[in-house]
């Protein structure tokens, strides 16, 4: 089935109020900025109740859109004309627009709780709130936009919140740099995004999605296929797929509610949304594009869970599974309607299994004194009770423990790729046993064995408002996957907005990839569970061999970065200057030479003397007169 | 026998209540004592702007005349309905601006530094001619756009440019600065007008008539090639490019903005702007629209000139009065672009829209940005030299920041109305089809790129400079100012995320186009 067609809403109910989903936290961000100090006693809450308020929106739209038609469930609320005949300010409320919004608002919300115990210590409290809410008006005007243009200001939006949140401890170098580096990174997709988005104008004249969508079947394949390229590009830096992967590492500089929220369950997720959003038109089933897709997700996913092995930084190591997560779904994504769903799914699932993850770690953090190095805790089960059993339901999750949310989505996930293309469906196999390695490692290494770490750490539970989110979400870690999977329910729900496979699958849990996925997690936790389990865990990162250096170096991706790019650049750069000062008028100084001397001498003119003023004025006026004389009689 | 001219008074009542207002204003500066005089001008001057802006609005809503008011002379339509009531916005937050008593000289006639200064200064007297005055020039500003009549267009622009020549010379500090700039404006602008009048005296040679339609229906007839009617013409531009400060006709522009009172300076280079481009387009679109072939080339040339001298010009200036004066030239160029932009009737609609909407944008933001520089302040005035503004973001980021976002609305960056205006006025140009215009085009956005550097480079001084040690103040503004840097900063933003609404209003302005 084709995707539904786009109809303007018209009017009435809580859909022609989806604008207050984006409104509420940008009011929210800009009195807290506005404010300033005044604001500090009680910013933290007023950035809740707007996220909460967020939420109910999306709740009350979600509910009125499943009253509807399924035909009808596309809907274009337009706002009004930003660039008049080029750019329209509006809405598109469709299942997958919705289903975002509520994933974006109500984990969201869950993180605004917990940020308030999390940073209940930090001076500046009330600007990472604002962050915050800035970060999820954005997020939200990305996936509600009905055209390139809203959705890119939603996309450089989220990627000011995420480079403002990563360097929120801007006085650590090392955050700073991060922030800096995330940006530059994105930039790079960022100009992939704009270059697909000027071919698209240039091909239909439109940037509207119910006009392009319709219509981009007339554009030539190669169009069609450079414009999906291009906008994988930008997916690639947003969701941290490779070449564009190396920013997301560092990311985890920033505060860890932060890498739960931006960093794991929704930002890095635009880029699969992008291309699902934009996949019937220019990822069509079969086409290059898609298949590019596939490919770069096979290989992020199998790079991400490499280096999730060897990381001994419990957020680097959920960053290394996070850009693994994300591979899965770009698979996924790749392989046209059959996938989408699937995709979708993981992403929900992931969104939540993924931030209980996260928040647990940031949990222990809490408890450790912000100690990240695994190496360093150990037998932490016993005295961050609920912290351990959340995170162990997000870790079984995760690696796809049976009937657990991840065991469906990811299991839907492989199984569609296997009828696509057995080849990525096995490579896929693969990454989900050496998932179930690095997350048994760190659970092992974190909650279990003898304790490693100081004297001096007095090891606590987290204060209720952190244990609740962490319960809430691993509530919906257990059985959000089956809700969504069984009976194709997220498919079918999908159906108008992605379009559906010829035929809908089964749920076939003892096929072949099925069982032997199970077995290679059994194979990956069971080696964990025997190098990290049963032997001492050194408290100094040892050297290892080879193959663990090369995980542990994010497999040489910023020495090859540095190598292909930063070096040649600087060379570049050196190269400019070189010339620039043998020749005065080089390339780049020359024009600003020039135009700042043609300044220097058109200066002159203005004396200030009146006589000299009024002599321009004159014979100003004599050419004028002349011309006007010749022109008129020609 | 003679019969009484009919005067349309309801369509004249805005124009009436500013003269009226402005004439009680010198009656209470003849009879009121002194000490009650702010208090009663104050509100008088600003309750008259509203009630004026009132009016427009009722005349809006009541439907716009088609035919030109007081016997064909004064042309209340459309178009000037929604310049009035720019030009009273305006006036009105640069009333608030000129609300400001440290910016205008104690005893204009004491010699500066003499003890009679002084005395003056201990005395704590004050001009407060300066209302009734602004409200003067204020009324010229309307009426100027308004003329359907070469005669009462040259009325207007001396009713509007006297008292601005008083006005230009009351500044506090840098008095000689500012006596300077006041001789020097009246001098040239008496040459310019000597300029306008010669013109209008030529056209009427040509075509029997100072009316501008009549012109138009001369022109119907005639071979264009009339000596009478070209150099007229050109005079006639002359007199009004010099009141937008185009080049050749711009050297007054710095030295004029720098000297004046900046409240004084915001007044011109936001509502004298509006006035003088109404002016432009009236006798331009409908005196002359049936020769356009003949004054779009020279119009070519000078809005090409205009930007090129503005924007490369602003580069290296150090003061930042006069960099915000080549920021005005420059812009003066780039609304010529949409001067050209003339075809059919849809055409001239789209294109007059975008002027409208532009002006809008401009004047507003250029009241903030001169607001701003009321309040960052050394001990002897202003902090004029670009070099005291370093690090100010460090000080005081608020300011700095509107600052920097009205820069970046003058440099036309997306988000700020800044950039609707340009986009408006450059996509009515490219809608005429015609290589010309488009080549221009391309040269405007060149332009703006180039001007681009030099307000970018004030934001970089502010913000990634090091302040030094004994670097200016920033005064705490009073309500007034803050209500008017509040003001256009709202305005910059809304214009610039949600445009419709005055677009819409400007382009329903524009579809009745002038009345002839």
């Amino acid at each position: 089935m084709e995707p539904a067609e786009i109809l303007s809403h018209a009017g009435g109910g809580a859909i022609s109020l989806a604008w207050l989903m984006i409104v509420l936290p940008l009011a929210g961000a800009a009195i807290l900025l506005i404010g300033g100090r005044a604001t500090n006693k009680w910013g933290h809450l007023l950035g809740v109740l707007m996220s909460v308020g967020a939420f109910v929106v999306a709740a009350l739209v979600f509910f009125q859109l499943i009253g509807l038609d399924p035909a009808q469930r596309r809907q274009s609320v337009n706002l009004y004309e930003f660039i008049p005949g080029v750019a329209n300010i509006g809405l598109l409320i469709d299942p997958l627009s919705i289903s975002f919004c509520l994933l974006i608002t109500f984990v969201g919300s869950l993180i605004h709780v917990y940020s308030i115990g999390y940073m209940s210590h930090d001076p500046d409290r009330r600007r990472f709130f604002a962050y915050l809410n800035l970060f999820v008006a954005a997020m939200l005007l990305l996936v509600l936009a009905d055209n390139y243009v809203a959705l890119f200001i939603g996309w450089e939006g989220v990627g000011l919140a995420s480079y403002l949140l990563i360097g929120f401890w801007q006085y650590k170098p090392s955050a700073a740099v991060a922030a800096k580096k995330a940006f530059v990174v994105n930039r790079v997709g960022d100009f992939g995004l704009l270059i697909a988005m000027f071919l698209i104008f240039a091909q239909f004249g439109t940037l509207s999605y119910a006009e392009v969508f319709p219509n981009a079947a007339q554009a030539s394949q190669g169009v069609q296929t450079a414009i999906g390229l291009l906008l994988l590009l930008g997916a690639c830096g947003k969701s941290a797929q490779l070449p564009l992967q190396s920013w997301l590492l560092d990311a985890m500089e920033g505060p860890t509610p932060v890498s739960a929220l931006i960093h794991a369950a929704t930002m890095v997720t635009a880029g699969v949304y992008l291309v699902v959003r934009s996949g019937a038109a220019f990822f069509p089933e079969g086409s290059t594009a898609g298949l590019v897709v596939t490919i770069v997700g096979v290989a992020t996913l199998l790079a991400g869970a490499i280096i999730g092995t060897a990381k001994d930084d419990i957020k680097k190591g959920l960053a290394g599974s996070t850009m693994s997560q994300i591979g899965y779904m770009m698979l996924a994504a790749g392989i046209g309607p059959a996938g989408y769903a699937f995709a979708i799914a993981h992403l929900i699932t992931h969104g939540f299994f993924k931030a209980d993850l996260f928040l647990g770690a940031g949990s222990v953090m809490h408890a450790m004194n912000d100690e990240v190095d695994m190496r360093r805790y150990g037998g932490l089960r016993k005295l961050l009770p609920i912290t351990f059993a959340t995170f162990f339901i997000g870790y079984l999750a995760i690696i796809g423990f049976p009937l657990l949310s991840g065991y469906f989505t990811k299991d839907g996930i492989i199984e569609s790729v296997m009828h696509h293309n057995a080849i990525l469906g096995w490579l896929a196999v693969v990454g989900a046993g050496i998932t179930g390695f690095y997350m048994t490692r760190m659970v092992v290494m974190t909650f279990f064995g003898p304790k490693r770490w100081d004297e001096k750490a007095h090891p606590h539970e987290s204060p209720a408002v952190m244990t609740w989110p962490l319960i809430i979400l691993s509530v919906f870690s257990v059985g959000l996957g089956a809700y969504l999977i069984l009976s194709n329910r997220l498919m079918v729900f999908l159906g108008p907005a992605v379009g559906l496979p010829a035929e809908l699958p089964g749920f076939h849990p003892f096929s072949v990839p099925g069982l032997t996925t199970l077995a290679l997690v059994a194979v990956g936790a069971g080696i964990a569970i025997a190098k990290y389990g049963r032997s001492e865990v050194p408290v100094v990162q040892p050297r290892g061999s080879f193959l663990t250096v090369f995980a542990r170096r994010d497999l040489y991706g910023d020495a090859l970065n540095e190598a292909l790019f930063m070096r040649p650049g600087q060379w570049l750069t050196r190269l400019a200057v070189f010339f620039d000062n043998r020749g005065i008028d080089g390339v780049v100084n020359g024009l600003a030479a020039g135009v700042g001397g043609s300044s220097g001498r058109l200066r002159k003119i203005q004396t200030g003397y009146v006589r000299s003023y009024a002599l321009s004025i004159f014979v100003g006026a004599a050419v004028l007169a002349g011309a006007w004389f010749v022109v008129g009689t020609l | 026998m003679i019969t009484a001219p009919t005067i349309e008074y309801f369509a004249l009542a805005p124009l009436l209540i500013i003269f009226g207002a402005a004439i009680i204003g010198v009656l209470v500066e003849a009879f009121a004592p002194r000490y009650l005089r702010r208090a009663i001008h104050v509100p008088l001057t600003l309750l008259s702007l509203v009630g004026a802006f009132a009016l427009v609005i009722l005349q809006t809503v009541r439907g716009v005349p088609t035919t030109p008011a007081a016997m064909g002379s004064v042309a209340v339509d459309g178009p000037t309905l929604f310049i009035w009531g720019t030009i009273l916005v305006l006036s009105f937050v640069s009333i608030l601006l000129i609300n400001d008593e440290e910016q205008f000289v104690p005893s204009a006639a004491a010699v500066p530094g003499s003890a009679e200064e002084e005395k003056a200064i201990s005395e704590g007297a004050a001009h407060t001619e300066v209302y009734p005055l602004a409200l003067f020039a204020i009324g010229g500003m309307l009426l100027f756009p308004a003329s359907n009549d070469l005669l009462i267009m040259f009325v207007a622009l001396e009713v509007m440019s006297l008292p601005l020549y008083l006005l230009c010379g009351l500044a506090r500090r840098r008095r000689l600065l500012s006596q300077e700039a006041s001789v020097k404006y009246f001098l040239l602008g008496a040459f310019s007008s000597a300029f306008f009048l010669y013109g209008t005296a030529l056209l009427y040679g040509f075509a029997g008539t100072v009316d501008l339609y009549g012109i138009s229906r001369a022109l119907a007839t005639a071979g264009g090639t009339e000596t009478l009617l070209l150099v007229g013409t050109a005079m006639l531009g002359v007199g009004l490019l010099f009141k937008i400060g185009a080049a050749p006709f711009q050297a007054w522009k710095p030295d004029v903005y720098q000297g004046a009172p900046t409240p004084i300076t915001a007044l011109m280079a936001s509502g004298t702007l509006v006035a003088a481009f109404g002016a432009v387009l009236r006798v331009f679109w409908v005196a002359l629209g049936n020769d356009s072939w003949n004054w779009q080339p020279i119009m070519w040339g000078v809005a090409a000139l205009t930007m090129v001298v503005g924007s490369i010009l602003a580069i290296t200036q150090t003061d930042i009065k006069r960099m915000l004066a080549y920021s005005s030239i420059a812009h003066a160029g780039f609304l010529l672009v949409g001067v050209m932009a003339v075809g059919d009737k849809g055409q001239n609609a789209l294109a007059l829209s975008g002027l409208l909407f532009y002006l809008v944008t401009y004047g507003i933001t250029t009241v903030g940005a001169f607001a701003v520089v009321t309040l960052v302040r050394d001990p002897g005035g202003e902090a004029w030299h670009l070099s005291r503004w370093a690090g100010l973001g460090k000080r005081s980021p608020k300011l700095a920041g509107l600052f920097a976002f009205f820069l970046l609305a003058f440099a036309g960056i997306p988000l700020t109305s800044g950039f609707f205006g340009k986009y408006a006025v450059f996509r009515s140009a490219v809608a005429l089809g015609e290589g010309w215009l488009t080549g221009l085009v391309v040269l405007a956005v060149v332009a703006s790129a180039a001007a681009a550097f030099f307000y970018v480079r004030v934001i970089v001084l502010m913000f990634f400079s090091d302040p030094s040690a004994d670097g200016p103040t920033v005064v705490t503004p009073s309500w007034a100012t803050s209500a008017v840097v509040g003001f256009s900063a709202f305005a910059t933003v809304a214009l610039g995320v949600f445009p419709q609404p005055v677009l819409d209003l400007a382009e329903k302005a524009a579809k009745s186009l002038f009345v002839q």
